[in-house]
């Protein structure tokens, strides 16, 4: 097996990426500028903590449902307080205080502050935290430590009794909008081969500064994430998979306002990958810099421990920028984003960087390209899952010939080692995958898989040809970039559109609203909690 | 082989008049041959002849996967087809620059958004992008053309204030996600919303989508709309052309 691979799925005899000569002084220089960014932006950011924080404080602590207008209880706590300006030394003071005062169970708690019968505000002026409030929050944290690790050591279980795919393994979307119909494709795609099975969210709710509740039949572009549906999913994929003797793994997305609460119901319902992406929501959904940076960072921890394996979003960039003379600016998010993960504890089998150029197909070379950018990724990221995503950018609505792009991009990721490939549909922007889309990826896939399986360690690529050349300066463009935002930071460079050709400023965008300074008081048991966890399991050198 | 009439068109396999179709589907009938004659069935309810099962596939679950071939006896006469379409000439960047530089003392205002929740800002980055799509450039490109692109999930009220402001003479609204028919309903709210506002006959309204067609735009209310396989070019030939004719 290739050292390049990760071990987080099993790796076929043979599997791997043909190797390539980098220069080596170069990778290194680039790892630690992204390092010098990632740390930078989190110093800056460190004093600051968002609604989205504070409401996965209260998921955490157990607080579940919604008031009968539908507002969700952690909304309507974390609201009150804001509005009040009492929300800058963290939920949880006036919450456990209340909890100690009351007597009251967390649950019960939040649904009588929602029915006006507790008035939190009242306990949101004590100076000091007492030993008894102190108490009730370390226990509510380590509660839910333990059920995060119990999932995750359930997970482990699964897959060592069950079995799983190997890599690259198959990842296919279900987008009906219904979560009962998307229980169906599910089983069916599992049937037909399928690794890894994403629900695709209703397009829109990244932007929704709440997660809706409860089992949903309606949506636009895909199905909504709700921790009741994701339970709903996992049961299925855990019977189904049970049948087949293979694990499936159920993945979502903890992205956009509400990251780190999806984060934490991915965690506590057993989801195994999560889209999450430090820039993605800024770039694409003007979501606000600084909301984005700091839920990101507590988004990771919880997936860090919860085991799940992230993917970046990169393989978005291109859709708006130039596939070929932007390629760098990938390159170069991925180190970002690596460096930003593993500040929040996230090991290198949990990093599922997103990747891919969408490349013009008819474009002499576009194959040597694809291979060359796919093979450098894997280079910078040895022991990776790595994602390796088609393009949609050149679907034409010929499905025939969508068709044969994706069995080339099934091609590469195969060729270059990458662990998860998300499989093209030839119906892709078309409309959301019918069925028998999904069969047909699945089936071209395995066919492409079995007969190349063997080929990443075979082949080799001429030294100082064409591919390595183009490797080679993808990389040094993308130090150039790195250079530029080390020494002006990330914000910065962000505002000056550096990434996917799309400036945003750290005052703009949405969710901004929520973001607050902490106080000195400030305190979030469940933060320490975390980290102690994640020290615990080796995922942390140090308690930050 | 004699010439095709135009009055009885056939679907064409190799031979004139054999009218070959190929249909492919999956049915919620579990694998076999009950599903299979299901599937012929359905092509002869459709009006389909021969129908002949060429694949079927077990997708479990209780459903079946189909590749069906059949013979359509249907004929359509096409003398008599009525067809919206954009009666405009395709003229090339050079072309639209000249013809702008003739007609009008100063830029043309484009406002572009992807609206509604949909966040899909492929096909407006495409067609606005400096750099175009199909080494077509995009109208950023254009001497003749100031553009301001919003992005993805604008509401249809900023849009309209965003005109206001921008002073814009064209808005071009992108719609990719069209799940139960969002793209519809959202588009012809906007064109209720201008004609509330009193904007809508100030403007030109232009709808581009892979689902969208002329013929659906002007259904909803808007002067034009562009579907699959639209270059920026088209769009800016058409901007052009139509304002210089007002």
């Amino acid at each position: 097996m290739s050292q390049l691979v990760a071990t987080f799925a099993p790796t076929p005899p043979g599997f791997g990426c043909p190797p390539l000569q980098l220069d080596e002084q170069s990778v290194a220089r680039a790892r630690t500028l992204a390092q010098h960014i990632a740390t930078e932006v989190q110093d800056r950011l460190n004093g600051q903590s968002t609604v989205a924080i504070e409401r996965t404080v209260l998921r955490l602590f157990g607080v579940v449902g919604a008031t009968p207008d539908g507002e969700p209880l952690a909304n309507h706590i974390v609201a009150t307080l804001h509005a009040a300006g009492l929300l800058t030394a963290g939920v949880a003071r006036p919450f456990c205080a209340a909890m100690a005062a009351t007597g009251l169970d967390a649950q019960t708690l939040a649904q009588a502050v929602a029915q006006g019968r507790v008035d939190l505000l009242a306990h949101a002026h004590d100076r000091e935290l007492s030993p008894e409030t102190r108490a009730i929050g370390e226990q509510l944290a380590q509660g839910a430590v333990a059920r995060i690790l119990a999932r995750r050591h359930e997970r482990s279980r699964l897959i060592g009794h069950l079995g799983q795919g190997v890599q690259p393994l198959k990842y296919v979307i279900v987008a009906s909008g219904n979560i009962h119909e998307d229980v169906i494709q599910a089983r069916v795609a599992a049937r037909q081969g399928a690794d890894v099975i994403a629900v695709i969210r209703s397009t829109g709710q990244s932007l929704l500064d709440y997660v809706p509740e409860g089992e949903t039949t309606e949506g636009f572009g895909g199905t909504f994430a709700t921790q009741a549906n994701f339970a709903l999913m996992r049961r299925a994929l855990d019977e189904v998979g049970t049948e087949l003797g293979r694990y499936i793994r159920l993945c979502n997305y903890a992205s956009g306002l509400c990251m780190p609460e999806i984060a934490a119901m991915g965690a506590l319902e057993r989801l195994d990958m999560m889209l999450n992406d430090a820039l993605y929501g800024i770039l694409f959904r003007d979501i606000n810099m600084q909301r984005t940076l700091c839920d990101q960072r507590v988004s990771r921890r919880i997936s860090a421990l919860a085991g799940l394996i992230i993917n970046t979003g990169e393989d978005n960039y291109l859709t708006t920028a130039d596939a070929v003379d932007a390629a760098h600016t990938v390159v170069a998010s991925t180190l970002i984003n690596e460096a930003l993960a593993r500040q929040a504890g996230l090991q290198t089998a949990q990093l599922g960087l997103g990747h891919a150029m969408e490349i013009d197909p008819l474009r002499p070379d576009a194959l040597l390209l694809e291979i060359a950018h796919a093979a450098l990724i894997r280079h910078l990221f040895p022991g990776a899952p790595l994602k390796y995503m088609p393009p949609t950018k050149h679907m034409t609505g010929n499905i025939w010939r969508g068709h044969v792009q994706d069995a080339l991009f099934n091609f590469v990721g195969v060729l270059t080692g990458q662990g998860i490939q998300l499989l093209g549909m030839m119906t892709e922007a078309m409309h959301t995958p019918h069925i028998h889309d999904r069969y047909l990826a699945l089936e071209s896939a395995q066919l492409v898989f079995a007969g190349a399986m063997g080929l990443g360690t075979e082949l080799r690529v001429e030294p100082g040809g064409k591919l390595e050349a183009r490797a080679q300066h993808v990389l040094q463009e993308a130090l150039v970039l790195l250079e530029e935002i080390a020494a002006e930071g990330l914000m910065t460079s962000l505002s000056r559109g550096h990434f996917a050709e799309i400036a945003r400023s750290p005052t703009g965008g949405r969710g901004l609203e929520g973001v607050f300074a902490k106080a000195p008081q400030y305190w979030d048991p469940t933060a320490d909690a975390i980290t102690a966890a994640l020290v615990a399991e080796g995922q942390l050198e140090v308690a930050q | 082989m004699s010439a095709p009439d135009p009055t009885l068109v056939r679907a064409y396999g190799d031979t004139l008049n054999d009218g070959q179709i190929m249909l492919s589907f999956s049915l919620p009938v579990p694998f076999g041959e009950e599903a299979k004659e299901a599937a012929r069935q359905l092509c002869r309810q459709m009006g389909l002849e021969a129908p002949q099962v060429y694949h079927a596939h077990d997708l479990g679950e209780g459903f079946t996967h189909l590749v069906v071939y059949a013979r359509s006896p249907h004929v359509v006469d096409t003398t008599q087809l009525r067809v919206t379409k954009m009666e405009i000439a395709h003229l090339s960047k050079d072309q639209t620059e000249t013809l702008a530089a003739q007609k009008f003392t100063r830029k043309i205002r484009v406002l572009g958004a992807c609206t509604g929740d949909d966040a899909h800002t492929v096909g407006i980055d495409a067609i606005l992008n400096v750099k175009g799509y199909h080494g077509d450039k995009g109208l950023e490109a254009y001497h003749c053309l100031s553009v301001k692109n919003l992005g993805a999930q604008v509401s249809n009220e900023r849009l309209l204030g965003e005109a206001r402001q921008f002073q814009a003479d064209v808005v071009l609204v992108s719609q990719i996600v069209t799940q139960k028919d969002c793209h519809r309903s959202n588009l012809a709210a906007l064109v209720d919303l201008a004609e509330a506002d009193g904007v809508r006959g100030k403007l030109l309204f232009i709808c581009g989508g892979p689902r969208l067609s002329h013929q659906v735009a002007l259904e909803l209310g808007f002067d034009a709309g562009f579907g699959a396989g639209t270059l920026p070019s088209h769009v800016a030939g058409f901007i052009v052309q139509q304002l210089s004719a007002r």
